[in-house]
């Protein structure tokens, strides 16, 4: 009896202390849940979900927020954070509907004032320039995230659709009815518009 | 000469050929078109710097455009003319998305513009004879557009032993390398004499369908005194033009998915290429024109024809006697891979090998239907994928999952579409797929960058702060001691003084 409850007590000494050891040496630096969840964000730090920038929203889902509040990602990025997080996917609230043209910043640089209030607003240093110097945005830098047009004292920044050229482009969806096997289909015969698209 | 009768691989079909409306026709050159349109960006994205301006007289070989890197094939005018204009133009890309077109608008004169004297090739190094090719701007003819030089360089890194010819030509209508080979059997053979020694090479195989009998005995012919060459008859079969079924079917071996041939010591070249191989080393001239087959239901006349590069669509329809009243559709290239063409004033490129107009009868433009799991998609695949089942995933826009099912390894060839009793779009739904899958990568990419971008901004921000506070930190400290100084001073005047 008495040896039976001082091999246990060894035992939990033992496992306490390597547990003990394990959480110090081995603490991982920061939520690993608010790196996956921001891994899935789009980055356009645009603040539109109220955080200001992608990673806080993040922090702030893995502390229990929303996970519709983010409208560049769409329902692809609600759907993928609801399949981490194993969540009941939320429909997009209106508010927060995605915006279905990918955009950019530019600037009408002939109006340009060079106030830098827009290289200050930019989340990601895409805009270039200096003081009473003209600006422009690099493009390919841009994440059309609109924080930049609002600040401007000229109005002189425009948000323009991005074009789509020789590598961006590909083949649309065929305009198919491909279903399940035919007979899965219970009395329908002609394809209604919800099947076909 | 060995014929092969056993299936060469698994899968493949066997399409109506067509062929025998072209069959028959020597090529004829087109005459010069009035105005030639290049563009300056290729179909892989990459941008061209022309090198000369409105107003230049330019001459027939003369370059015109390059690119920065090898990846970027240099252009040559294929006329004697003077550049027009530099604007947007539809491209011969199946988006139809206008690109920066020179438009050169030609003379009457039709010599070249240097006196290319003959060379003999066996001076040059390998180095220069790889280098001639790049920069006579040569790409693969058989369609993939893709630079023949970078592919010889990279085959002699890897010290490639057999150079296999394509001389398959398994898409329906086409015959336009059927011809070429008939007629200039000898110059194919020469341009694969020059590649073998170009990329140090054993042998080369050249590989014809066996319904190309008068091909096989002219190329045979030509090939008979050279030791390493040889000609091999490959069943009629699609997708035999496709590089890793031809191997199969001349060597037995079999690519690995996601390798490339090379990585077995093989390289494949289209004889069209070969022949402008042979063009590029023996006389120094660039690539600037290419055979096309003008042919369909479409059309009134189908032809062979050797056509300028950046010849307008419409000049080859007007010198095949126009378009038939049920003309349909434009395609570039054969039927079962090519695109649609946006506009007949779209010009042809280099990788354009047919041109074909199809008729209602031709187009099937019918209804599709439910499938019926008949698993004759799965029997065509020659990849030996489940065409179905990856549809099925990309119509409910599931990439991963069509991805699981081998999309990536996918040719496109459209075997499956072809078999399919319902008239499923099967092959579009993968092209579709692999765009959509594309660009999503390039958004991970974006977003990536703007992660970069950001967590360098957070650190640009801290650095200021930090480099704020010390300042004013030395600011204060630099107050306080001067304050403590005039304090000490004042001390030392005031003991001075009481003194």
């Amino acid at each position: 009896m008495l040896l039976s409850v001082i091999t246990l007590l060894v035992l939990a000494a033992i496992f306490g202390a390597l547990l003990g050891f394990a959480s110090i040496r081995f603490k991982p630096e920061g939520n690993p849940i608010v790196e996956e969840i921001d891994n899935l964000l789009p980055q356009s730090q645009c603040g539109q979900c109220g955080h200001p920038g992608c990673r806080p929203y993040a922090e702030a889902v893995a502390n229990g927020e929303e996970i519709n509040k983010c409208a560049p990602g769409g329902e692809a990025t609600m759907l993928a954070i609801a399949d981490l997080l194993d969540a009941e996917p939320q429909p997009l609230d209106a508010e927060h509907e995605a915006d279905p043209v990918k955009q950019v910043a530019v600037i009408r640089e002939a109006e340009c004032i060079g106030c830098t209030k827009c290289i200050q607003a930019c989340p990601v240093d895409a805009i270039l320039g200096a003081a009473k110097q003209m600006h422009t945005v690099i493009e390919s830098e841009c994440t059309g995230c609109d924080l930049c047009v609002e600040p401007c004292p000229v109005d002189c920044i425009d948000m323009v659709p991005v074009q789509t050229d020789i590598k961006t482009w590909h083949k649309d969806k065929p305009n198919s009815y491909l279903n399940l096997i035919a007979t899965d289909k219970s009395g329908l015969l002609i394809p209604n518009s919800e099947t076909v698209a | 000469m060995q014929t092969l009768f056993a299936k060469p691989f698994r899968g493949g079909i066997h399409p109506t050929g067509h062929k025998e409306r072209t069959e028959q026709s020597q090529i004829e050159k087109l005459p010069t078109p009035k105005r030639i349109f290049l563009g300056l960006q290729q179909r892989n994205g990459t941008l061209l710097t022309p090198l000369v301006k409105v107003g230049d007289y330019v001459g027939k070989g003369q370059l015109v455009a390059k690119g920065a890197s090898d990846m970027a094939v240099p252009l040559h005018s294929p006329v004697n003319g003077t550049v027009v204009e530099i604007r947007d133009y539809v491209s011969a890309h199946p988006s139809g998305i206008k690109i920066k077109t020179l438009i050169i608008k030609s003379s009457e004169d039709n010599s070249w513009s240097e006196n290319y004297p003959p060379i003999n090739p066996d001076t040059l190094s390998q180095d220069e004879m790889i280098q001639r090719i790049l920069d006579a701007g040569i790409v693969g003819l058989g369609g993939a557009g893709f630079p023949s030089g970078v592919k010889l360089r990279l085959a002699k890194q890897k010290g490639v032993h057999t150079l296999l010819i394509n001389g398959g030509e398994c898409e329906p209508y086409l015959t336009c390398d059927d011809r070429l080979m008939q007629e200039h059997a000898s110059e194919v053979v020469a341009g694969i004499e020059l590649m073998v020694r170009a990329i140090g090479a054993k042998e080369a195989l050249v590989a014809v369908e066996d319904n190309k009998p008068r091909s096989i005995e002219a190329l045979s012919h030509a090939a008979s005194e050279i030791e390493n060459i040889s000609v091999k008859v490959v069943p009629s079969l699609y997708p035999m033009g496709s590089e890793r079924h031809l191997i199969k079917a001349v060597t037995g071996k079999t690519v690995a998915p996601g390798e490339l041939s090379v990585a077995l010591g093989i390289l494949v070249h289209n004889v069209a290429t070969a022949r402008a191989v042979y063009h590029a080393l023996r006389f120094n001239r660039p690539l600037i024109e290419r055979v096309i087959t003008v042919s369909g239901g479409g059309i009134e006349q189908p032809k062979n024809l050797v056509v300028p590069i950046g010849t307008p669509v419409s000049d080859l329809l007007t010198a095949c006697g126009g378009l038939t009243m049920s003309a349909q559709r434009l395609v570039a290239g054969g039927p079962m891979m090519g695109q649609v063409i946006p506009s007949p004033y779209t010009p042809v490129d280099k990788s354009i090998g047919g041109l074909l107009a199809l008729n209602e009868q031709e187009v099937r433009d019918d209804q599709s239907h439910d499938c019926l799991r008949c698993g004759r998609c799965v029997s065509a695949c020659p990849m030996g994928l489940m065409p179905f089942q990856m549809a099925a995933h990309s119509r409910v826009s599931d990439y991963e999952g069509a991805q699981d099912y081998g999309l990536n390894n996918c040719l496109l060839c459209g075997a499956c579409s072809y078999v399919c009793p319902s008239r499923i779009p099967l092959v579009q739904h993968f092209s579709h797929a692999r765009g959509q899958i594309n660009a999503q990568r390039s958004m991970a990419q974006k977003s990536a960058l703007a992660r970069k971008l950001t967590d360098a901004r957070k650190q640009r921000l801290d650095r200021e702060a930090a480099a704020k506070q010390a300042e004013k930190e030395a600011k204060a400290a630099a107050r306080k001691k001067k304050a403590a100084e005039k304090k000490a001073k004042q001390a030392a005047a005031k003991a001075a003084a009481g003194e």
